[in-house]
């Protein structure tokens, strides 16, 4: 039980070194660098020419499907994990069980693309 | 030693190495990159040039911080603080040694692609907060980018798990030892290869850079970032190129293992041998960047999911027949 909460302690501290090291690269930086902002330098950069309307426009988002299947195939991966650590208990039972699964999911993907939902036009 | 002083030291060493690899990969990257194309590279910045690396951050410091008056001030300016943390979060798992580990955590490979998602969060404020078109358009595609080929990689992963039966790093590397092949021979090649080019996309390096593709975007997400957010995005890049490659390493390439060496010994040679094989991955890495032109977003998104994750789950399938078959 110890081990398990040394685990969480650990994974906190190197999260945490990550945040440490961004909190001291900014303020080593806030030290060492002037700071003299003027109109035009922090106007929005975008490609050098003065931005034209704002910084929102309306695109087709297209990644909202992506989104969705990227879900689905992510819930399926923690399905799979604990399967796969098991396979040799489990025999052709698992298997095939494991088959049926993925089987299943592929016929979505099939799906899909047929559906042409994939599809970048 | 008691936990926390052996966790105090141990995150010391991890603060101490991760700038350092940064800094080498870069250093690799413009050197490489220089002799691919037949030209000297970096040549008046002190020891011929090789000090390059640690002048560029050190001219970051300097460099004024730009806040740009239309972006989404907290969010924006905490945006590469995710991606940061995420990268150094992973170095939790890489074992330089069956001892020499962070933390042996029992669901090591699992760890791995929880946190390595957690990047994509800040690249998507990045992008989102920037108050510029093209920004938004490189964070949606780098996000676009990151989910699809997600999948690829943990996917691939798999196939390691069924042979090894274990998540845990070390675990892996001493089936392999046991195996006495590396997986990528014993099996799971086309894991490894899918693994690599998935990892390639989720670093965002050419073939794979349309999120931050410059002639279209500017630099995509990164574009309204200039001083030391700028160089935080840069290094975590680095710092994310030795991680995916020394996870792959250990996976795919036996880790800190190396036949005919005594395997008592393995604490003296073992970071050697697996920041090797990391470096090695690493430059195979850049010979793809200067040989190959970039993918369209298009057969990028196609490429993930009609190609790599199709081939990912027959991968699994086979793996699984030929454990309980055999």
């Amino acid at each position: 039980m110890i081990s398990y909460f040394q685990d969480y302690v650990t994974v906190g501290a190197m999260i945490g070194l990550g945040l440490l090291l961004f909190l001291v690269f900014i303020s080593l930086s806030a030290l060492l660098s002037p700071k003299k902002p003027t109109p035009e330098k922090i106007k929005t950069y975008e490609c050098g020419v003065d931005p034209v309307g704002g910084g929102w426009s309306q695109t087709y988002v297209r990644y909202y499907i992506f989104g969705l299947l990227f879900v689905i195939f992510d819930v399926e991966a923690v399905f799979i994990f604990p399967w796969a650590l098991n396979l040799e208990n489990l025999g052709y039972f698992g298997l095939i069980e494991m088959f049926i699964f993925i089987f299943i999911l592929l016929l979505g993907l099939i799906y899909a693309i047929r559906k042409d939902v994939l599809k970048w036009e | 030693m008691s936990f926390s002083s052996e966790l105090l030291i141990k995150v010391l060493v991890v603060l101490a190495t991760a700038p350092v690899m940064a800094l080498g990969l870069t250093l690799l990257e413009v050197k490489g990159s220089a002799w691919m194309q037949r030209r000297p590279g970096p040549l008046h910045v002190g020891l011929r040039g090789f000090i390059f690396p640690l002048a560029t951050a050190a001219k970051y410091f300097q460099k004024e911080t730009i806040i740009p008056k239309d972006v989404d001030e907290p969010v924006f300016k905490w945006a590469p603080a995710w991606v940061i943390a995420a990268v150094v979060g992973l170095f939790t798992i890489i074992p330089l040694s069956p001892t020499l580990i962070v933390r042996d955590l029992e669901l090591g490979v699992f760890f791995l692609l929880a946190i390595s998602s957690i990047s994509t969060i800040g690249v998507l404020t990045a992008g989102w907060s920037s108050a510029n078109k093209f920004s938004l358009m490189g964070g949606l595609r780098a996000a676009g980018q990151l989910i699809a080929y997600e999948l690829p990689l943990i996917l691939s992963v798999v196939g390691v798990v069924i042979q090894a039966e274990t998540m845990s790093t070390v675990g892996i590397v001493e089936k392999q030892i046991e195996f006495g092949f590396p997986f990528v021979i014993a099996g799971q090649g086309i894991a490894f290869i899918i693994f690599m080019i998935a990892a390639t996309a989720e670093m965002m390096r050419t073939p794979f850079d349309m999120p931050i593709g410059e002639s279209e975007l500017t630099m995509g997400f990164m574009t309204e970032y200039s001083g030391i957010r700028f160089l935080i995005f840069y290094i975590s890049e680095y710092i994310n190129l030795f991680v995916m490659c020394a996870i792959a390493s250990t996976l795919f390439l036996g880790g800190y293992h190396i036949p005919l060496l005594p395997t008592e010994w393995v604490n003296f040679y073992g970071p050697l041998v697996l920041i090797g094989k990391t470096f090695t991955l690493a430059f195979l890495l850049i010979a793809i960047r200067w040989s190959f032109p970039r993918f369209r977003e298009d057969q990028l998104q196609t490429l993930a999911w009609k190609v790599l994750i199709p081939l990912s789950l027959l991968n699994i399938m086979v793996t699984a027949i030929m454990k309980v078959v055999f």
